[in-house]
């Protein structure tokens, strides 16, 4: 495949859980790729131009033909780039799998944005909607995921789109924990799902992924001053 | 490899999440055994083969269960490969995928959160309904075909086409205007020849039991809402 060929762009902003989803899926995949990085309060003329619906990142243009929406661009990179890692299986009923726990762990997201939205002294209802999607998900991969019962297997070779959307999810959890003062995964509660993580951010692949910390706390703690709607 | 396993669908009358599975799996003529479910009395089936969520449709094949109307969609596409939903091409792909999330999340969800809403609520969801009705019609002008998948029915048209039977009842029952024909000629079009296919229209609730149960639940909803601002 020459690499005149396949001009891969993808315009993201850095702490986007969106954009991170498929910076990793590039990363796994080997597939070389330019970023641009857009400034939501001033979009680019391109942003505009290559996503006029939703005008929003990530959108990945291939080939000067924009895709948008984070899980359709996952599943278009599996789809063009259907040699190498995949990131969902070949199998139709483990595909259905597959994709009904990544919108699942993309509904864990949802609950830890009304978190995020709730005023200090309502987080209780919010906070016990997250733990209870984190049982949710704990109990449903582990059969499937984990037969062994950890995470033993995860490698920077075997990624697929349950690890990519943990880490996009979960992968600053400590700054989203330290921004908000609350405690979204506890060990003792979810000790897969913490495992998990703790071994998929060890990767250097998914370190080059995950926003520094303080930086993450940083803007966290920003938009929520500045009233912003997560 | 012709798939001979049993094929089954949990789903409720008026669901049109339920309404989208029927629809691909009769477009395909794979022969189903259909049960229905009271979602107000629900059977201990539906939370043994959706225990995440406990909804309909679940499609059950070769006793295996699937959730989740769009997967569903995908699973069928997948293991039946007659008249395909999906167009061949993966840029093509990912245009339709886009467009089924938005016809699902900005469409319909914006259309019904208007029928359950009051006041200034509603007066934003009904703003939210027109604008993304609007983008759905530049799109569909701009394709210039029958269908959303070209001259045959496709993913997006059975994603969207909720709205071709539920649409009216529900501008009546949560007494609101967002579909003005003048305004949006190719999504009036569009619906005309999605009902005028005989698979399509065949089985649809009748009008007058979905407007009764969509103002039940409507009421519910908002009064739900309502109880949740005043706790």
């Amino acid at each position: 495949m020459g690499s005149g060929e396949n001009k891969v762009v993808l315009h993201g902003m850095w702490a986007s859980p969106y954009v991170k989803r498929v910076e990793l899926a590039l990363k796994i995949k080997g597939i070389p790729f330019e970023y641009v990085e857009e400034n939501l309060r001033n979009k680019s003329p391109q942003l505009l131009k290559y996503n006029p619906v939703q005008k929003k990142v990530p959108v990945l243009v291939h080939n000067g033909k924009p895709v948008c929406e984070s899980l359709v661009i996952l599943e278009y990179l599996d789809e063009v780039w259907s040699t190498g890692p995949q990131l969902l299986p070949k199998e139709p009923y483990q595909r259905a799998n597959f994709r009904f726990w990544a919108a699942y762990i993309q509904q864990l997201l949802e609950s830890i944005f009304k978190l995020f939205n709730a005023d200090k002294e309502a987080h209780e209802k919010p906070l016990q909607e997250v733990h209870e999607k984190l049982r949710n998900l704990e109990d449903g991969v582990k059969e499937f995921y984990f037969p062994e019962g950890s995470p033993n297997h995860i490698s920077a070779e075997n990624l697929g789109i349950l690890d990519v959307m943990l880490v996009s999810v979960l992968g600053p959890f400590r700054a989203k924990e330290e921004a908000f003062s609350v405690k979204i995964l506890d060990p003792g509660k979810n000790p897969l799902i913490f495992s998990w993580i703790q071994a998929l951010i060890e990767l250097p692949l998914v370190k080059e992924v995950v926003p520094p910390h303080d930086k993450m706390v940083g803007v966290l703690q920003f938009l929520k001053q500045s009233g912003f709607k997560f | 490899m012709e798939e001979t396993g049993g094929v089954k669908l949990l789903g409720f009358w008026v669901s049109p999440f339920a309404q989208r599975v029927k629809w691909a799996l009769k477009l395909k003529g794979i022969q189903y055994e259909y049960t229905e479910e009271d979602i107000y009395n629900k059977s201990p089936l539906v939370s043994k083969l959706n225990p995440v969520y406990g909804k309909v449709p679940v499609l059950v094949h070769n006793g295996k269960p699937i959730s989740e109307s769009i997967i569903i969609l995908e699973y069928i596409d997948e293991v039946w490969k007659q008249a395909p939903l999906l167009p061949q091409d993966p840029y093509e792909r990912a245009q339709a995928r886009f467009w089924a999330k938005f016809a699902e999340e900005k469409v319909r969800q914006s259309v019904w959160e208007a029928v359950c809403s009051s006041g200034e609520e509603k007066q934003k969801a009904v703003k939210s309904a027109v604008e993304a009705f609007e983008e759905f019609e530049k799109e569909l002008k701009r394709r210039g075909t029958k269908f959303f998948g070209g001259e045959t029915i496709g993913f997006v048209d059975i994603v969207a086409g909720c709205i071709s039977y539920q649409l009216a009842v529900h501008e009546e029952v949560g007494s609101i205007k967002i579909l003005d024909s003048s305004k949006f000629p190719a999504i009036s079009e569009w619906i005309k020849n999605f009902l005028n296919h005989p698979l399509i229209n065949e089985g649809l609730p009748q009008k007058d039991q979905m407007f009764a149960y969509f103002s039940k639940r409507s009421k519910e909803i908002a009064s739900r809402k309502m109880s949740h601002k005043t706790a």
